[in-house]
């Protein structure tokens, strides 16, 4: 079993010291956990961020696997286990809180008071808005980091990272919804999630998002 | 009056509403975030916010995915 110690050495030889003391005491929540949220997980938890806050009301479905970190042995689990358990293989020692929950205006009030950047990783629209207008008008003092257009395959680099305002960061290349013949693939949907990544790793080391 | 929309120069007419210029749009007000000069406009502040000439105006719609 590798120790505390090994693992940290491993990322501080990587990073630095003063980088890693920064990522194991952040704190970051993860709202929804799909293509976009379950990858923004992976990342942070490989990078040795101490602190995450998953949040999902779902369970694994098949229609997921073709973009969202999970495999047929998770089928039917809440992804916020799921994700949990992979997230543990990945760092034994991270600190993980885990909330199976739909969120919404009435339950988001004391939702996030443990951390300072929240992940808005959702699918649906509608959630998005809510989520993001209710963060910049609730916590102005916290970051939201979202993700809007990502849908197909090529053009990578359409996909970028905005500043909106000074704690609103918005990735995605902003057009590409999903219609017909034209969902959601893991390459590209795990752009947009590296940069949401990215740009919570930058806010957390306190440097320019872009 | 010319206000910066979503980093274009647009020109309203004077004591144009926020709403107003939502809904002229066609912007669905439960799939966006509206930035007035960087600072987040409540949506149920949509009705009251009057834009004024030199306004940084951003409207940010959110599409489905993730």
């Amino acid at each position: 079993m590798l120790s505390k110690e090994e693992l940290r050495g491993v990322r501080v030889a990587r990073h630095g010291e003063e980088v890693q003391q920064k990522l194991e005491s952040a704190h970051v929540a993860i709202c929804g956990l799909g293509g976009l949220g379950s990858n923004v997980a992976f990342f942070l938890t490989r990078i040795g961020v101490g602190h995450l806050h998953l949040i999902d009301f779902d369970r694994v479905d098949p229609s997921n696997l073709n973009r969202q970190q999970y495999a047929v042995r998770h089928l039917g689990m809440y992804k916020t286990q799921a994700l949990a358990e992979q997230l543990l293989e990945i760092d034994p020692y991270i600190d993980l809180r885990c909330d199976c929950l739909k969120i919404t205006e009435g339950n988001a009030g004391t939702l996030f008071d443990e951390e300072t950047i929240i992940c808005e990783a959702f699918d649906v629209p509608e959630a998005k808005a809510m989520l993001v207008n209710y963060c910049l008008e609730h916590y102005p003092e916290k970051y939201i980091v979202s993700a809007s257009g990502m849908a197909g395959f090529g053009d990578s680099n359409s996909i970028k990272t905005q500043k909106i305002t000074s704690h609103f960061i918005l990735c995605g290349d902003q057009v590409s919804e999903i219609r017909e013949n034209y969902g959601l693939m893991a390459p590209r949907v795990a752009i947009a999630a590296a940069h949401e990544a990215n740009a919570i790793t930058s806010i957390i080391l306190e440097k320019p998002v872009c | 009056m010319i206000l910066t929309i979503n980093g274009e120069k647009c020109q309203l007419a004077d004591g144009t509403v926020l709403t107003a210029y939502l809904e002229e749009r066609g912007y669905r007000p439960d799939l966006i975030a509206v930035e007035l000069n960087r600072n987040i406009v409540p949506k149920k502040l949509y009705g009251e916010t009057v834009l004024s000439d030199g306004d940084e105006l951003e409207v940010v719609t959110f599409m489905g995915g993730g």
